[in-house]
């Protein structure tokens, strides 16, 4: 089998990089690779994803797809393109039976139909989440209508535009300290890497401050998530491990904050109540998990592909210093190109969905970035257009899920790139076989060698 | 002409109020409202047709008036 991606996205031709040069010819039979990308992980146990995954090499992305494969997200836009061609709702056995919708009309009738369709698990892996429905493991995200509304209503307060713009000062400082952190740049020689060193830095600081919580623990943050959302194929027991770990974190946290309440998000909804009565101790601890977790891979991997992109082009880079009436669209542009969440839900009850019996507690994923490059939906669908007028783009999801902590990401992925570009205006990617992509639901770099050939100070 | 705004179908993204803050304002839970009866100024109507194509929801539309 043979997956091509489109060559539109690179109209500068020669010399732009392509994540998917190496992978798109290998069968993938042959690629397995081990997952090499465990942020800060050393001396952690059970943390080697690669050495104890479940499953071996895919033999087929229509019959056998498996998102946690290394080969997956690298090449993910070729497999989708090759998905809408030949099979737009792929299936495979592994995780107890899953399936793959790669069309935009196929995700929205998914994301809007919450009564086949249960958020009571939305990372796709090995187990089940053994909370029920409507409340789930991680209100609101995991939660059901009717409960659904009200978890989400106590929490958008806090998330809403006029609360989040007074962040930008902050969210600037923390990205100009990492860029003074790198040191001395010799333009042309220095290769900085920019997931490791920049990106992944930035959301972590910001929900810290939020929550409550320690800043130096950051490292530990980035632990969680590698441990829940990239080892989805290790075998339930490790995951019960992992999940353990976290909870212990959090309930210490929580302790914390009950002794020594504060202006946080933590003693927020510790003080909040339900009908009267105050949230529930798994509701409060599943919360501050989804809270702790969600904004921090995903915004990390939008600001990392971005930069990603904008390495290979610049004729874009030139266009984001010369107009700043660009922005609000090219922010807005590199959300729907290289959205970086997919999200899951679990079949309710056994259903018929377009030809395909699905049953009961079987994985769905929702990939929300290949619903973006749908050419059905989109004109130039695997092109970023700077200025594109029309764009409505899925990368925060549909329907009542919609991501809580959009405005937040946005902010953060616009100032994260205008203080990248203001400090260095001509970089390019120092070795396209160097960069490595993130396991599973969430995409994005998580090492992006990038030399700088320009830099002011 | 005006705006219009299906509140039931608005999920909070927040794109009309971004592109177009002279005809949208958000409540405190993030959700749009429309400034006003919606009635677009002349020069605002660019900006008006942003909110509309930018809405992943379709929760805005645009009601031409006749004269």
């Amino acid at each position: 089998m043979t997956v091509h991606e489109a060559a539109a996205e690179a109209p500068g031709g020669a010399g732009v990089p392509n994540q998917d040069s190496a992978s798109e010819r290998r069968d993938p039979v042959t690629v397995h690779e081990a997952a090499a990308e465990a942020p800060g992980g050393a001396g952690v146990p059970n943390q080697d994803s690669d050495h104890d995954a479940v499953y071996g090499p895919v033999e087929s992305w229509e019959r056998d797809f498996d998102h946690a494969d290394p080969s997956y997200n690298r090449q993910a836009h070729a497999v989708w393109e090759q998905l809408r061609g030949s099979c737009p709702i792929a299936r495979t056995e592994r995780y107890g039976g899953a399936w793959l919708p790669v069309t935009h009309e196929l995700v929205r009738e998914i994301a809007y139909d919450t009564e086949h369709f249960s958020s009571r698990g939305v990372v796709a892996s090995t187990g089940r989440p053994d909370i029920a429905a409507p409340i789930g493991p991680a209100p609101p995200i995991t939660s059901d209508p009717p409960f659904h509304q009200i978890a989400r209503r106590l929490l958008l307060p806090p998330f809403a535009p006029k609360q989040i713009e007074p962040w930008e000062d902050e969210i600037r400082l923390v990205c100009r300290q990492r860029l003074d952190a790198m040191g001395e740049i010799e333009p042309g020689t220095t290769v900085i890497d920019a997931a490791l060193q920049y990106a992944q830095h930035i959301p972590v600081n910001v929900i810290s401050r939020m929550l409550g919580f320690p800043l130096e623990d950051d490292d530990l943050f980035r632990e969680f998530v590698h441990d829940q959302l990239e080892g989805v194929n290790r075998p339930v027991e490790a995951r019960q491990w992992a999940f353990d770990r976290l909870d212990d974190y959090v309930d210490n946290q929580v302790r914390e904050h009950i002794e020594h309440p504060r202006d946080d998000l933590t003693s927020y909804l510790l003080s909040a109540e339900i009908g009267g009565n105050p949230l529930s101790a798994d509701h409060v601890r599943g919360t501050i998990v989804l809270l702790l977790l969600a904004g921090i891979d995903t915004t990390w991997s939008a600001i990392g592909s971005s930069i990603w992109h904008l390495a290979g082009h610049p004729d874009h880079r030139r266009r984001l210093r010369e107009d700043p009436d660009v922005w609000t669209f090219a922010v807005e542009e590199l959300l729907r190109a290289y959205a970086p969440v997919t999200m899951a839900r679990l079949v309710a009850d056994d259903v018929e969905f377009h030809g395909c019996p699905m049953k009961t507690e079987e994985w769905v994923l929702l990939p929300f970035p290949a619903a973006n490059r749908d050419p059905e939906f989109f004109e130039q669908a695997d092109e970023v257009v700077l200025d594109r007028q029309e764009n409505r783009h899925a990368a925060f999801g549909l329907g009542i899920h919609r991501c809580l902590g959009s405005n937040l990401a946005r902010l953060e992925l616009r100032v994260a790139l205008e203080e990248f570009l203001t400090r260095f205006e001509e970089f390019e990617l120092s070795d396209p076989e160097a960069v490595t992509w993130s396991v599973g639901q969430i995409r994005g770099p998580r090492s992006l060698p990038v030399r700088i050939l320009a830099a002011t100070r | 002409m005006r705006v219009r705004l299906d509140a039931d179908a608005c999920e909070g993204h927040n794109r009309c109020y971004a592109l177009a803050p002279e005809l949208f304002d958000v409540d405190d839970y993030g959700q749009a409202v429309v400034i006003g009866d919606g009635t677009v100024a002349a020069e605002l109507g660019d900006k008006a047709r942003l909110a509309v194509a930018n809405c992943p929801e379709y929760a805005i539309s645009l009601e031409e008036e006749e004269l």
